[in-house]
């Protein structure tokens, strides 16, 4: 059924039950939102988004006030707009202002709402203000409620996207705050360093641990090798840190940039990405064809890794044994390459860019060093890169594109869609299929597994055997795939798990795009677009077709699941609890 | 900073098999928390850690959104009640005569935030409302004894009969 209203005099015919915010967004009238998340957060209490409505006793939230028929509604009169100044004054009275300093300065939605507002007497409402202390007890992330507004986006997707919950508001008036339980640190509790907390956070409250002084130094230090890979994913979404649109593929400036800051050799994880396919897909036929557990699952997102350990550890035997591919990518710069290139390990600081900041936490994971040194030894986020390339005061946009070094930026189809839900799985499929039947297989594209669905499902048959695969992300989903395999209410063979929804292209370590984006936009989508159209581009578009991975097993590790390669292409996991023991 | 209390836990077997049974009867119904979060400060008088990791593995319901219940409604503790319970009444008769220079003293002497308890588990404050004894204002209480007609140079010597 069918609503007729008014808004801004602008006739508008909506379904019963839609909000005032989404009736508007219909005929191109913007209402702002702060604490608004579409389906995870509608708890109208920010109150930026009021409008009159005629007739009613007082202004009305609009992310969560529905139509009636014959409503007139007025999202920019004088009462709104005072009322939406006096909230942000509000706000600001127990906000800490330094903002010149924030690392969300210029990305803030606060400071632009404030911009838009005009309110500039910050000071009006100055008082008291709630006691807080900064967090940065975790090896991912730093917490500084002295920049939070509460407006719980942070805690909607840690419970709903997530399936987490370690944080929430705790007390209540001017005392709340959100926090972990008890107030405990961060790295105290069962989070899963996923980070999506922080690019959902409006303001600098939530943000990653910077290492980019690691990076300078290492560049700075003559007596190192610094070698640096980059993640699929991160090609996808730098451009936005530099306005471009999202969805620009911008591979060959960043490379370029990479080089101008001086780094010894411009690596791509995509290669290890495809050097992960063989080990995994290796495993798996191994797997099936001597009865080993399955389901198997990846273990490329350190995110969903951890999660499994905390809240799923009856899963841990499920878990591929293979190194992530930034792990692997270390392991193998500094085992096969540095013997090529008579690099001591000691002397190379391996670089890793990330969409990701849980790679931060995986780099100092127990059994991640091949060489007897950690195999990589800082992670920065696809924003940290795009800070340091704005500090050396090289714009991205004007760059000339560049290409990888060799040997380890060599990479096929299979590799770049990593970075994508689906993509390990399709790319696994590719090889296990090839391998399974010793033919070439008529079609490489399983699109069944593609498309940012929470949870998607295919069966292939393969040499008469149907082989029932899963794909899933956010871990959230993870838990709902989990607990019907559990129950025995599905059976798969293989399953891909990416802690973040919609895989690494929307990774805690991607640049931040506000809610009134997000909220309309399907930004994974966008940006694993560019990461499809790449792999179609691509002349090889298989894993076990990539000859630097050809050459590596040849020269170094003799076939996939070799001893050596067991010892330096993969690792262990360990049950923690979420609870004091 | 971790608000965790400092008290060792001290429950016991029966306390346990009680919130068991207690959750176990709440448990399919809805908005279950709150109704489980009473019975179990009745079962141990406040709410220790160890009775909310109990609670959060049977609801499945995170410690994080456990502890946002519980201090969000003045009802629960996560402070154990002392063996000597002392409350000052902040009622608008003992408050006018001088209750809050009271209750600045006991704070002073034990060392104790309203709502707290001493390590030893000994005292705890309360600050309560009017108790009903205006006529005796202003008023102290511990546990069932009445002090009536206080000046904070009283407070020493009440509080010394408790300490042995």
């Amino acid at each position: 059924m069918n609503v007729n209203l008014k808004i801004n005099g602008i006739d508008v015919t909506v379904p019963k039950g839609t909000t005032i915010l989404e009736a508007a967004k219909t005929v191109g009238v913007e209402i702002p939102t702060l604490c608004y998340m579409k389906e995870i957060n509608e708890i109208g209490a920010c109150r930026i988004c009021v409008v009159e409505v005629k007739g009613a006793r007082s202004l009305v939230a609009a992310c969560v006030y529905p139509v009636n028929e014959g409503m007139e509604v007025y999202t920019n009169s004088p009462a709104v707009i005072k009322a939406r100044k006096t909230t942000l004054e509000l706000i600001l009275s127990n906000h800490n202002r330094k903002c010149l300093s924030c690392v969300r300065s210029d990305n803030c939605e606060l400071q632009k709402m404030c911009k838009e507002f005009g309110v500039e007497d910050c000071g009006r409402f100055d008082g008291e203000k709630t006691p807080t202390t900064v967090d940065d007890s975790a090896p991912h992330m730093i917490r500084d409620n002295s920049k939070c507004v509460l407006c719980r986006r942070c805690v909607a997707v840690c419970k709903h996207n997530q399936g987490v919950s370690v944080i929430g508001a705790v007390e209540r008036g001017f005392a709340t705050s959100i926090n972990c339980a008890f107030e405990d640190e961060l790295a105290s509790s069962p989070c899963i360093s996923c980070g999506q907390c922080i690019v959902n956070c409006p303001t600098g409250a939530l943000t990653e641990k910077d290492d980019t002084a690691k990076v300078w130094d290492a560049i700075n230090d003559p007596e190192k090798t610094v070698i640096v890979q980059t993640a699929p994913a991160v090609r996808a979404a730098l451009g936005e840190e530099f306005g471009l649109p999202i969805g620009t593929n911008v591979e060959g400036q960043m490379i370029a940039g990479l080089k101008m800051l001086g780094f010894d050799k411009v690596f791509d994880t995509n290669f290890t990405a495809d050097l992960t396919i063989m080990e995994e897909g290796t495993e798996f036929i191994d797997r099936v064809q001597n009865g080993g557990k399955l389901p198997i699952i990846t273990s490329c997102s350190p995110g969903w890794v951890k999660y499994c350990e905390y809240y799923y550890p009856e899963f841990i035997e499920n878990l591929s044994s293979c190194k992530s591919p930034q792990q692997m990518f270390g392991a193998v710069t500094k085992t096969w390459y540095a013997e090529k290139n008579n690099l001591d390990p000691k002397n190379i600081v391996c670089v890793s860019v990330m969409p990701c900041v849980a790679k931060k936490f995986e780099l100092g994971r127990d059994d991640q060093a091949a060489a007897g040194v950690p195999d990589v030894d800082v992670s920065i986020t696809t924003r940290e890169l795009a800070k340091m390339l704005k500090s050396a005061c090289i714009d991205l946009k004007s760059l000339p594109v560049a290409e990888y070094d060799n040997p380890l930026g060599e990479y096929t189809g299979a590799g770049v869609i990593f970075g994508a839900t689906g993509g390990v799985m399709e790319a696994a499929l590719r090889t296990a299929v090839e391998i399974l039947t010793g033919k070439e297989a008529p079609s490489i594209d399983f699109v069944d597994v593609r498309g940012t669905e929470g949870i998607k499902e295919a069966t292939y048959n393969v040499n008469g055997m149907d082989i029932n695969v899963c794909v899933c992300s956010g871990t959230a989903n993870a838990a709902k795939v989990l607990d019907a395999v559990k129950s025995g209410e599905k059976n798969y063979h293989f399953i891909e798990i990416m802690g973040c929804p919609g895989g690494c292209v929307n990774g805690g370590g991607q640049p931040i795009q506000p809610a009134s984006v997000t909220n309309f936009t399907d930004v994974r989508a966008l940006r694993a677009k560019v990461l499809y159209d790449i792999d179609a581009a691509c002349a090889r578009r298989k894993s076990h077709d990539n000859p630097v991975v050809q050459a590596i097993y040849n020269e170094y590790f003799e076939k996939p699941g070799s001893h050596k390669a067991h010892k330096i292409l993969h690792t262990s996991y360990v049950a923690r609890s979420r609870y004091d023991d | 900073m971790s608000k965790r209390c400092t008290i060792p836990f001290k429950g016991t077997k029966e306390q346990e098999a009680q919130l068991r049974a207690m959750i176990a009867d709440h448990k399919d119904q809805q908005g279950a928390l709150m109704p489980i979060l009473q019975g179990a400060q009745e079962i141990y008088g406040y709410l220790p850690y160890e009775v909310m990791t109990i609670i959060s593995q049977e609801l499945k319901i995170s410690m994080a959104d456990i502890y946002g219940v519980a201090t969000f409604y003045a009802q629960f503790s996560l402070v154990p009640k002392g063996e000597y319970k002392i409350g000052v009444c902040l009622g608008t008769a003992c408050y006018v005569k001088g209750a809050g220079d009271l209750i600045d003293k006991v704070k002073e002497i034990l060392n104790l935030e309203v709502g707290g308890c001493t390590p030893d588990g000994k005292f705890s404050l309360e600050a309560t409302r009017c108790i009903g004894a205006c006529g005796l204002a202003p008023v102290m209480t511990i546990n069932d004894d009445v002090y009536g007609r206080l000046t904070v140079d009283q407070i020493p010597g009440i509080l010394k009969k408790y300490m042995d």
